[in-house]
This record gives C-alpha cells, sequence and structure tokens, in this order.
C-alpha cells in the first residue's frame, strides 16, 4: 500500500567504512534515547577510558551511556542538541585512546551463542544498546515483550529504504558475518524464534554477502529476504506488513502482532556488546551529498562535533543551504554543528538550495497523490484541511495519529501544500488528546 | 560561509508540479488536435485556436480584475479546458459560438466556483453542453473530414445522428451502420466533431498519460467495458433497433470523454473503487441515453451527471485505513 518511488541516489554507496580521527572533544548527551534521561555517574575533572559508563538509565526505559573515549570530564552542562533542544551532555576533553579492560578490540569473529536468553538481554542492556534505525528505543527493552504477548519471528530491518543513506548497506557487506551473528543473539534471546533479515533489492551485493554469512554460520532458521524497492520499506509497521502480512493497529506495538523488529546497525551493536564485551560507543554514518568533494561512510565515535566531520570532509561546499540528519525524507534539519552526534546518528546529508528548494503551494487539484503515496492508508488532503481549521476530533475520526511522519505526501503533491507540516500539528493535539483521556481513566 | 535552511521534513520533492501534469495533458491531445487540423482544414485550426485564446484571456482576465489573485493561467488548465472545449465542436462553429463556450466553461463553470480544483463540473463539457442546448443548429452541422484544401465540405451527420434519425423513420440498424466498416471509425472517415472523429490519436495521447503516470487507467476501462456489457445484450436481442458494442464504442464522444474528461483530477473520484464506480455510471449512463434518451450521444451528460456524484463516492469509496480492516 501507498510509498513512493524517489530516485535512491546512494552515491556512497561504493565508499567503505572509514573510522574517522577522534575529536579533541565531545560531547556525549544523556538525552539520546526515546525514554528518561540518563543521570551522569561521573563527576568533573574523573579522568574515563573508552567504554567506561558515565551515565545510567534515568527509568525502565531507559539506558546506560559509555564514554566513547578516554580523557577528562571537562564540564557537565547544558547544551543545544542535534534538535536545538538543550539537554545535558558531558564534555571529555579526549587524552590518548585507552579502553576499558575486558573490552576485546580485535577482529576475531565469536560465533557461539550463549544459552541463556537473559544473560543476552542483560548483555544487551549493560552495553548501552538502542534502536539505531532512527527511533532509539532502548533495545532491552523491546527484547521484553509484556507478559502475554508473544514474540513470534524476528526481523532484521536492511531495507535502508530513505534516499541517499548507504551506512546500513556498508555494514551488511562488510560487517556481514557480525550482522548474522548479531540477528542469531536476538532470535535467541526471544526463545528461539525465525528471524528474517530483510534487504532491499538495490543492494544485490549486500544480499549475496548476508546469504553467504548465513549459509557458511549456519544458524537454523535465519532467512534472507528480498524486499521491493519502495519507500518506506523500512518503516517498522510497513516492513512487518511485507514480511509476515500482518499489520499492526493504530496505536499498537510490533509486539501485538507477535514481530519485533531490530536494525542492522542494532544488530551490529549487539554483537559487539555481547560478544565483544564493547558498549554502543560508535555507529557508522553516511556523509554525503552532490557538492562535497568526496563521500563517505564514517565509524564515528558518539558525541562528535558535527563540525569535526564536516571537516575531515574537506568542509561544508559552497551552496550548501542545508544540512540534514538523516535521510532526505525523515531527517531533521540541524541548526548548530556545534551539536554532536548521538548513538542514532546515521547520516549527515548535505543538499544544496536547488535540491531542497519547495515551490510556492498552489490549489489542490484533488488529483489524490497524496492518498495514493500514504502507506498508512489516510487522506493527507483531509487531514491537512482539518488540521488547519483546527478540529481535532474530526482528524481523530480520520486517524491523524496513525500518521508515521514519513513524508510521501508532500513529496508527491504536485501542489506543493505542505500537508505533512500540517498534519504534525494536528497528529500532535490528537496524541496528547488520546494521552489525556488515557490518564482520566486511570 | 551564508545561512543554514532549517525547515521540517520531508526535504525533498518529487519533480511532478500541476504545471507539469497539465503539460503532460496537453502533450497528450496533441495528437487528436493535430488530426482534427489536418484533417478538417482552417476551420479547426479556428475554432482550436478561439477556444484556447479565449479560455486563457478570461482566466487571466477574471483572476487579475475580479478575484483580484495572482494569475493561474501558467498551470496550462485553462488551455486544455479550451483544447477540449475546441475538440467537442464541429469546425464549422462561428467564433462567437465558441467563445460563448469558453465564457461558461471558464467563466461560470470554473472560476465562478473558485478556480482550478473548486469546480464541481468539467468546464470544457459544460460550456460544450451549454452550447448544444442553445445552439443546436451550429452544434450539430458535422462535416466529413475533407482535408486543407479539400475542394467541397461533405456535409455528414455523425454515425449517431444518423442511427437516430434512421431509427424513427423505421430503418433498421444494418441498413444504417452499411456504410460504417470499424476502419473508417477508426482513422476518422466519418463525420464529427473535431475530437470524436480521431479515435487512435486519442487513444495514443491517453497510453502516454498512462505511461506518466498522470491518470490512472481504471475508470476509462471501467466506462469501455460497462459500454461494451451494457450494449452487448440490447444488440444480442435486437440488432435490428440496437447498435452494438464495438460500434459505440468507435463513435460519438466516448473516446475523447472517457479518455480525457473523466479522468479530470478535480471533477473525479480519487480511489481506485470510487473511480470504477464512476465509470461503470458513466458508461450506463451514456448507453441508456444513446438507446432511449432524445439526443443521440450522451457522454457528455453522463459525464457531467456523475460528476455530481464525486463527492458522495469520495466519501463512500476510500482506500482501507492501515491496520484497521
Amino acid at each position: 500500500m501507498g510509498g513512493v518511488h524517489p530516485h535512491d541516489m546512494k552515491i556512497s554507496r561504493d565508499c567503505a567504512l572509514e573510522q574517522l580521527p577522534v575529536s579533541p572533544t565531545v560531547y556525549l548527551g544523556v538525552a539520546q534515547h526515546i525514554g528518561a534521561p540518563s543521570v551522569p555517574c561521573v563527576a568533573v575533572g574523573d579522568k574515563v577510558k573508552v567504554g567506561q559508563v558515565i551515565a545510567q538509565p534515568g527509568g525502565a526505559v531507559g539506558a546506560f551511556i559509555h564514554s566513547s573515549v578516554s580523557g577528562t570530564v571537562k564540564s557537565i552542562a547544558s547544551r543545544p542538541d542535534l534538535a536545538g533542544r538543550c539537554t545535558t551532555h558531558i564534555e571529555i576533553a579526549v587524552e590518548g585512546d585507552e579502553w576499558l579492560e575486558g573490552i576485546d578490540t580485535s577482529d576475531t569473529l565469536l560465533t557461539t551463542i550463549p544459552e541463556d536468553p537473559k544473560a543476552i538481554v542483560e548483555k544487551i542492556r549493560l552495553g548501552g544498546v538502542v534502536g539505531l534505525g532512527g527511533a532509539t528505543f532502548p533495545t532491552h527493552v523491546k527484547l521484553s515483550p509484556p507478559p502475554g504477548s508473544k514474540c513470534e519471528r524476528i526481523i532484521i530491518n536492511g531495507c535502508e529504504c530513505e534516499p541517499y543513506l548507504t551506512s546500513d548497506f556498508r555494514v551488511l557487506l562488510e560487517k556481514s558475518e557480525q550482522v548474522v551473528v548479531g540477528a542469531a543473539l536476538l532470535q535467541k534471546a526471544m526463545g528461539g524464534v525465525p528471524c528474517t533479515i530483510a534487504i532491499e533489492e538495490n543492494k544485490p551485493e549486500a544480499i549475496d554477502s548476508i546469504r553467504e554469512a548465513v549459509s557458511k554460520l549456519g544458524y537454523a532458521q535465519i532467512e534472507v529476504m528480498e524486499m521491493k524497492m519502495m519507500y518506506p520499506q523500512g518503516g517498522e509497521k510497513q516492513l512487518i506488513d511485507a514480511v509476515m502480512h500482518r499489520q499492526v493497529g493504530s496505536g499498537a506495538l510490533p509486539i501485538s502482532v507477535g514481530a519485533v523488529v531490530q536494525n542492522v546497525g542494532t544488530a551490529l551493536a549487539v554483537y559487539e556488546a555481547v560478544q565483544k564485551n564493547k558498549p554502543l560507543i560508535d555507529n557508522s554514518v553516511t556523509v554525503t551529498g552532490a557538492g562535497l568533494p568526496r563521500q563517505a561512510n564514517l565509524l564515528v565515535r558518539v558525541g562528535t562535533p558535527l563540525q569535526d566531520i564536516l571537516d575531515y570532509m574537506g568542509g561544508i561546499p559552497e551552496g550548501t543551504a542545508k544540512i540534514i540528519s538523516g535521510g532526505p525524507m525523515m531527517g531533521r534539519a540541524v541548526a548548530n554543528l556545534q551539536a554532536a552526534t548521538v548513538k542514532g546518528t546515521g547520516a549527515l546529508l548535505l543538499l544544496s538550495e536547488e535540491q531542497t528548494r519547495r515551490a510556492p503551494e498552489t490549489s489542490c487539484i484533488r488529483c489524490g497523490k497524496c492518498a495514493d503515496a500514504c502507506p498508512m492508508g489516510l487522506e493527507p488532503f483531509l487531514l491537512n484541511k482539518l488540521s488547519k481549521t483546527k478540529d481535532w476530533e474530526a482528524c481523530e475520526a480520520n486517524a491523524a495519529q496513525d500518521c508515521i511522519e514519513c513524508g510521501c505526501c508532500l513529496y508527491s503533491c504536485p501542489a506543493h501544500i505542505p500537508l505533512l507540516d500540517n498534519i504534525r500539528v494536528g497528529k500532535g493535539f490528537v496524541l496528547s488528546a488520546i494521552r489525556a483521556r488515557a490518564a482520566t481513566k486511570k | 560561509m551564508s545561512k543554514l535552511i532549517v525547515s521540517p521534513s520531508p526535504h525533498i520533492h518529487s519533480k511532478d508540479s500541476t504545471r507539469s501534469l497539465m503539460r503532460d495533458v496537453v502533450i497528450a491531445l496533441s495528437p487528436a488536435v493535430l488530426c482534427s487540423v489536418l484533417f478538417y482544414g482552417l476551420g479547426a485550426l479556428v475554432v482550436m485556436g478561439v477556444s484556447v485564446a479565449s479560455c486563457v484571456l478570461l482566466e487571466w482576465a477574471i483572476t487579475k480584475y475580479l478575484l483580484k489573485k495572482p494569475s493561474t493561467v501558467g498551470d496550462f488548465s485553462a488551455v486544455i479546458t479550451g483544447i477540449l472545449l475546441a475538440l467537442n465542436l464541429p469546425y464549422t462553429t462561428p467564433w462567437w459560438v465558441v467563445f460563448i463556450g469558453a465564457v461558461v466553461a471558464i467563466g461560470v463553470a470554473k472560476m465562478s466556483f473558485g478556480g482550478l480544483g473548486q469546480n464541481i463540473w468539467n468546464p470544457a463539457l459544460v460550456g460544450r453542453v451549454f452550447l448544444l442546448v442553445s445552439f443546436p443548429t451550429y452544434m450539430t452541422n458535422w462535416t466529413i473530414p475533407h482535408g486543407w484544401f479539400g475542394a467541397d465540405a461533405v456535409s455528414g451527420p455523425t454515425p449517431l445522428g444518423i442511427i437516430q434519425e434512421g431509427i424513427m423513420q423505421g430503418v433498421s440498424i444494418k441498413e444504417l451502420t452499411a456504410a460504417y466498416d470499424y476502419k473508417s471509425l477508426l482513422l476518422a472517415n466519418i463525420g464529427g466533431s473535431s475530437g470524436e472523429a480521431f479515435v487512435l490519436a486519442l487513444l495514443a495521447g491517453f497510453v502516454y498519460l498512462c505511461i506518466r503516470k498522470v491518470v490512472k487507467p481504471w475508470i476509462t476501462l471501467s466506462i469501455f467495458a460497462t459500454v461494451a456489457l451494457t450494449a452487448l445484450p440490447f444488440w444480442l436481442i435486437n440488432p435490428d433497433v440496437y447498435t452494438g458494442p464495438i460500434f459505440n464504442l468507435l463513435t460519438g464522444g466516448l473516446v475523447l470523454g472517457a479518455c480525457f474528461m473523466a479522468t479530470d483530477y478535480v471533477t473525479s473520484p480519487m480511489s481506485v473503487k470510487g473511480g470504477i464506480v464512476f465509470g461503470v455510471g458513466i458508461g450506463f449512463l451514456t448507453m441508456m441515453i444513446r438507446y432511449f434518451g432524445s439526443y443521440p450521444e450522451g457522454v457528455s451528460f453522463a459525464i457531467l451527471i456523475m460528476n455530481s456524484v464525486v463527492p458522495l463516492l469520495n466519501r463512500w469509496f476510500k482506500q482501507p485505513k492501515f491496520g484497521r480492516r
């Protein structure tokens, strides 16, 4: 259902993963995942090593944060994050690159899966692993289904359906075996359910490489599935529908239909956390844009200021109008280059004014392209109108709360109506109304 | 460095715009326009020119002087209305009749509702039907195509007109349709308005629109299927009184209407299901008017009637919402 087919623009696909040199200073935010912000457990002046816990989970839905560098804690203070919100960051001045003992930094592949599922989940929790597909939901929480629900399938999301992005592709290609072991660990953590690694058809090399790793490693019940190229194929609900032919209901979690989806990057982080004792301190970031002198897929330590990444790439090219953290469809335009990367940062995309220009809005011609494109089966033209007239009840009746903000409607509108901009407003009001009702019921 | 733009996602946009979609429709109509000018000669060119020029000028003048809004003629929709109106008229239509048609199409049917996107009925059809009921003499003076410098224009009523006339005089359909083999119907060797005579040119344009994904074929196909399926039983029961399915598909304004007027975004349903129901309605009404109505041709009326129920069809036939089936 729905979806659009933008040009995939994966101009960085042939750039092998490379290590970004460690920045002189990193800033680790305490709120880089969904849930309660973490609570710093170091003090200014403390010496820390790579992989050392510097903040503890602030609640049941929370995550450990580890130092991504070795050095001295300079400050624990508020500064703007990628979204422009001021949150507490732990500033560390880098000295050397000394890793905490017990972390296996070798390339040796460890394929033996621990027997105890609980031990796996606990190691994932201690490793501070969060979902790297964009939502940064703490992985161990996702792996602990509420009582009464049962996981029937693990899906490893390797769709990477957004244009430009190639970091998951490079991980699939270069770390195929680690990803497959990670998948096997997740499978074990959920009690040995079947696992599907879903990859879009525009990544044939990755599909071959993963297939090879799966047959070589010989874990039971892991299959590779070639997905149609369509945006947003990698949306959680869309992917579950495509793989399992089950639709997650409005407001429900994937587990309600027996699915748990984890991103490729998360599978790699799980492998490293469980097998190598390496917490989530770096991730792969695509740095791309037609104006850049070269494209890259970088392994970036969490907390690296964007400016340092751009300097490494040769500075910001002339004519750059927008810098986006993430892909062009759902990523966030960055206002401040001093902001630091977080665990979930997957890409930095530089667009020129021409590439990102929005033409002036004209009258709706009722072509229905927005409704055709909506992967949730909504009527964006209608929700747009209802949001503008502030009819929140009608917004809810027409399921504004189901909008996944994929941007397909705005992308495809020939009249350039800011559909999603307006629908977001309506969705916000509907969601708060739903929450208020739930609160009064309790 | 210059300032960075910070705005919400998505940050890219498809190349489609209202203007590009409408331009594709103009391109799709161009084979039929070319044919009409080539086969009907100067008269068709005058009708086409007057129609397009008056539609564009009227829209420009109305937006500028009455609505006091930025001009919308750049989106090509007025050009399409002009072309469609011209394709619906005999090439002998006097220029002032064409102009009145344009006033009704653009002024009444389109701009008085608020312009592109707001109108309920297809503007060109409203213009055409207005002229048909107001100036029936001019509107039924059909001629067989004769080319640019053809010696004599051969007066030839449309096949559907001949048949209606003939049936009233008690002549059987077999005799009446003997003059028309399917080749002459396809290749425009018949009397008709500029547009209805060039079936192949129209179909070529429609295929182009489908390939470019400007329109989806469902509405058009469901009209064709309904016309054929409605005609079939009547024709089988009494071929002396009722014309057959293929004859009905190839004559009148059916191809022009089904390909270019019923598929108008503004006045057709959005969902596939709604579109199919819309098409069935048009096909059925067309055949009812052709068989039992007082006009020989019914496509225009059928489309206008179904245009009126589009808001209802949009309400009844929605695509299923994800996770709520």
